[in-house]
């Protein structure tokens, strides 16, 4: 219902910079998640959109009309807070209705629409209940029925799971995600939590010092991050350095152990130097042929091992053991490592920027 | 994180409104006390300050107020530590009675205290004439120094034993068992772990036990008699028995501020160098006790209570003894009551009527100089917070004579009205007022109030419907509390009456002074009532084990 465009957008703290310049466009009806770690200005970014911090420049725009200036009571926005923020005297059907009453719906429809809204979260049972006697989980329910009763034109959620434990982590984004599909609002999502990001988002801003440093579907962000900093902040990944080498109109990479890769239709035809090729722990495994390496040591998981593998480079390789052997590996003991070229990625090793083909920088 | 863009609205206006008010009612007569201590009719002079230093009549009076100050702080502590400690190490019968009786005996009018050891101690008292009668023995004086160190030591000792309870809460029991574990126990636990954690409370209770017995006024005056404190210098010399000498009293009053300023900051520079935060998960467990150690423990807790409540106990038997000629004889009635009926009307009327507005206007002004210096730090509040802390260090009967210096001519006449006794009672208590708000404003979520804007709600709304409804709880037992002192308190007030404005505790000791000992003590029985349905109040509202911060 919403669209939303953040143009040359510039925010400072008592003369320090937070976020220098910042575009996005975020689709209409997108569950759209900020992500990164702590201080990375992910929250700022959403605080600005809320209307709670000031803008040094650049805009802000709600389907092409600039907000800037529009006072936080007045943009229509549904905001969850990572502390859940119910106001403490009021029962949970109270700080549901709370929105409503400031919008002066009749009763009869307000009080509908707050059972609507707490059975969509299943809380309806729990209405009279004040937030001191509802757990941590109830009362984030709650916080997202109260911010989903006004119908605002954009959701922001702050951290909202990070008070829980992990289990109800889990269940609860897919509440979110269920509630906000149903609903069909625009959201704006932040986390630093990077498998919740994956799990709920259509897209993902991945950001950092407060620069987006790449946009797009938890897929492409895995698998085609846009640089090193993507690379190891999604997920895990061995990163490994060597030189480009380009012979015949070819481009080689040398791995070790006399194993080379053609990445001639990999990367980018400008690419040369100094290269670190990304490694996802999933794309290796223990076999017949491959990089020789000496075990280091392995955490059993229970669904899988992680194995730590020393190159004869030196390099140290984190891999995915899945087979059900009996034993765990030993530390020493040799082992022959084969990667799936396909699921590598390549970044110029000085900038960290990727050098895949058709890579957007 | 910080609320940004911050535009001119109507909280700056509000801010603005407090700050000329606080400039123009506490300011303003303050700095007229401090230009009168200077001046003359002939202009500048020092004379004010010359006289207080040539005499010893005059600056012996600061000698003792010192000696006195810092006999009854060092003695509170002394007694209060062994207190708290036992209370809270070892399970002692009565112990949530205990606590609710010491609170009531340091909420009781400091000056009954000392009017109640007259009864039992002074020429014509109790104990006095029993020892002289059955045992032929002349017991010591309780006028002058020692009755005056005796009577706020009593009053004192439960403020610094509440503030050491207080604290001694936030100590986690793990602390005192890793302490075990390394073998440190009893007293050298006692000595070396918990006191160092204590050490800030401590001090920070110090500061208020320093200033409240440095400028005491009831006390010294009903007690004292050839024993001169400062305050009583003050008194004398502005209400002018010899002479009215207004730059004189003003000078003195001025010296007496930079004293307690002198040692609140101190203290502030010694407290805020070592506070540290703790919470304590799990609080210590209270063991019990046995044998010899026991009943010593006991006779300490239990005796300590008897001597504490005795003067109350003595002030509600005398209010039903018959008097003659304002002497107590023997029997007893209800005659103190009786014939008195006609003031005491008056007095529970004023009472009621000045204290409640006082109150109404405490409060309003603490929630938006709270609100205001938490949510909207800046040069303005920071300048407001600081003003409101003013009158924290000046005492009372200074704050009287401000009041009446600088409102007894035009431009505002407000001298003898409801309004400035109104006005006086708000200004006294407005800093621990602010204080205790602010700490309920700082445990409040900023996105609690975030979210209420978010639905669509005004700054204004928002404060009405969310903020305070949920600090209520707070906002009303630090309303009680403020309500027992306004109630009690008598030396602010003291300049500022007249027949139609005068209060309980202005009353009773209007009418010792008047000699009038049965009318006092059924006022003062009076007002211990009143006192102890609103602490029974207050006891409702926090619920059991909650902390009561005076």
């Amino acid at each position: 219902m919403t669209r939303i465009a953040l143009q040359a957008l510039r925010k400072e703290y008592a003369g320090q910079v937070a976020i220098p310049d910042l575009n996005l466009e975020i689709e209409d009806g997108e569950f759209f998640t900020l992500l990164g770690p702590s201080g990375c200005g992910k929250t700022t970014l959403l605080r600005m959109i809320a209307g709670f911090n000031s803008i040094e420049a650049g805009t802000i725009s709600f389907d092409g009309t600039v907000i800037n200036e529009r006072p936080v009571a007045e943009r229509n926005i549904g905001m969850v807070f990572q502390n859940y923020a119910l106001f403490p005297q009021m029962t949970a059907a109270k700080n549901v209705g709370f929105g409503l009453q400031t919008r002066k719906i009749a009763r009869a429809e307000s009080e509908r629409r707050i059972e609507q809204a707490l059975e969509s979260v299943r809380m309806v049972h729990l209405k009279d209940r004040l937030p001191g006697q509802m757990s941590g989980g109830q009362q984030q329910r709650v916080a997202l029925a109260r911010a989903l009763v006004i119908q605002p034109a954009l959701l922001l959620m702050d951290e909202p799971l990070s008070n829980l434990d992990a289990k109800l982590r889990v269940e609860m984004r897919d509440t979110i995600r269920q509630a906000q599909r149903d609903a069909g609002i625009t959201t704006v999502y932040v986390t630093h939590d990077q498998e919740e990001a994956m799990a709920v988002s259509d897209r993902i801003a991945v950001m950092n010092l407060g620069v987006v440093q790449q946009v797009g579907s938890p897929a492409e962000i895995y698998r085609r991050p846009a640089n090193r900093f993507v690379a190891e902040f999604i997920g895990k990944t061995n990163l490994l350095e060597r030189d480009l080498l380009l012979q015949d109109g070819k481009a080689i990479i040398a791995l070790g152990s006399g194993q080379s890769i053609d990445v001639t239709n990999l990367i980018d035809a400008s690419a040369s130097g100094r290269v670190q090729v990304s490694v996802r722990p999933e794309a290796v495994k223990a076999g017949s042929s491959g990089l020789a390496a000496e075990v280091l040591d392995e955490t059993f998981l229970g669904s899988h091992s992680q194995v730590r593998a020393r190159l004869e480079t030196g390099d140290v390789v984190e891999f995915l053991e899945f087979s059900r052997r009996s034993e765990l590996w030993q530390s020493g003991e040799k082992v022959l490592l084969e990667v799936d070229t396909d699921l590598l990625t390549f970044f110029d090793a000085e900038t960290g920027v990727s050098i895949m083909s058709g890579a957007t920088a | 994180m910080k609320v940004g863009a911050r535009k001119p609205d109507g909280w700056t206006s509000i801010a603005l409104l407090l700050t000329g008010g606080y400039l123009f009612m506490v300011v303003w007569p303050l700095m007229t006390v401090l230009f009168s201590s200077v001046t003359n009719a002939d202009g500048f002079s020092l004379d004010g300050f010359a006289t207080f230093f040539s005499s010893r009549l005059y600056y012996g009076t600061l000698l003792n107020s010192l000696v006195v100050t810092v006999c009854v702080t060092a003695l509170a502590f002394i007694i209060a530590f062994p207190l708290a400690y036992f209370m809270t190490m070892f399970r002692i019968p009565g112990n949530r009675t205990i606590q609710v009786l010491i609170l009531a005996s340091m909420m009781s009018p400091p000056f009954i205290g000392a009017y109640s050891w007259i009864l039992l101690l002074g020429n014509n008292g109790l104990i006095t004439r029993w020892f002289k009668d059955s045992v032929g023995i002349e017991t010591p004086s309780i006028y002058g120094f020692a009755g005056i160190v005796l009577v706020l030591t009593l009053q004192l000792v439960p403020l610094i034993f509440t503030y050491l309870m207080g604290a001694w809460r936030t100590i986690d029991v793990s602390l005192l068992e890793a302490s075990e574990s390394m073998g440190i126990t009893g007293l050298r636990r006692a000595l070396t772990v918990i006191t160092p954690l204590l050490l800030p409370t401590v001090l920070g209770g110090s500061l208020l036990v320093f200033v409240r017995a440095f400028a005491d006024f009831g006390t010294p005056m009903l007690i004292g008699q050839g024993f001169r404190t400062i305050p009583v210098l003050i008194y004398s010399s502005f209400v002018g028995e010899v002479s009215i000498d207004r730059s004189f009293a003003a000078a003195v009053a001025v010296i007496v501020i930079a004293v307690t300023l002198a040692v609140f900051l101190i203290q502030k520079f010694i407290v805020d160098r070592r506070t540290f935060s703790m919470t304590a998960m799990r609080p210590i467990e209270p063991s019990r006790l046995s044998g010899w150690k026991g009943w010593g423990v006991y006779l300490y807790v239990y005796g300590f209570l008897v001597l504490a409540l005795a003067p109350l106990v003595v002030v509600v038997v005398s209010s039903f003894r018959n008097t003659l000629y304002g002497q107590f004889v023997a029997g007893f009635s209800f005659r103190n009551y009786i014939t008195a009926q006609r003031d005491i009307v008056r007095y529970v009327t004023n009472t009621f009527s000045i204290g409640l507005t006082a109150l109404v206007l405490l409060v309003i002004v603490a929630v938006l100089v709270s609100y205001l210096t938490v949510r909207r730090k800046g040069p303005l509040t920071g300048a407001l917070d600081t003003m409101t802390m003013v009158p924290y260090v000046v005492p009372g009967l200074i704050i009287g004579i401000a009041l009446i210096t600088a409102f007894s001519q035009p431009p505002l006449v407000l001298t003898g009205t409801f309004a400035v006794m109104v006005l006086a009672l708000a200004i006294r208590r407005l800093p621990y007022s602010v204080r205790s708000t602010t700490a309920l404003m700082y445990q409040f979520s900023p996105s609690i109030e975030e979210a209420a804007v978010s639905l669509g709600a005004s700054k204004f709304r928002t404060l009405v419907q969310v903020i305070v409804p949920a600090l209520a709880p707070g906002i009303l037992s630090g309303a009680v509390l403020s309500w027992v002192t306004i109630i009690t308190e008598l030396s602010t007030t003291l300049f500022l009456y007249n027949t139609s404005t005068q209060t309980l505790s202005l009353g009773i000791y209007a009418q010792v002074i008047r000699g009038q000992l049965g009318t006092a003590a059924a006022l003062s029985t009076i007002l211990l009532v009143l006192t102890m349905l609103s602490l029974f109040l207050l006891m409702r509202l926090s619920g059991e084990g909650k902390e009561i911060r005076v």
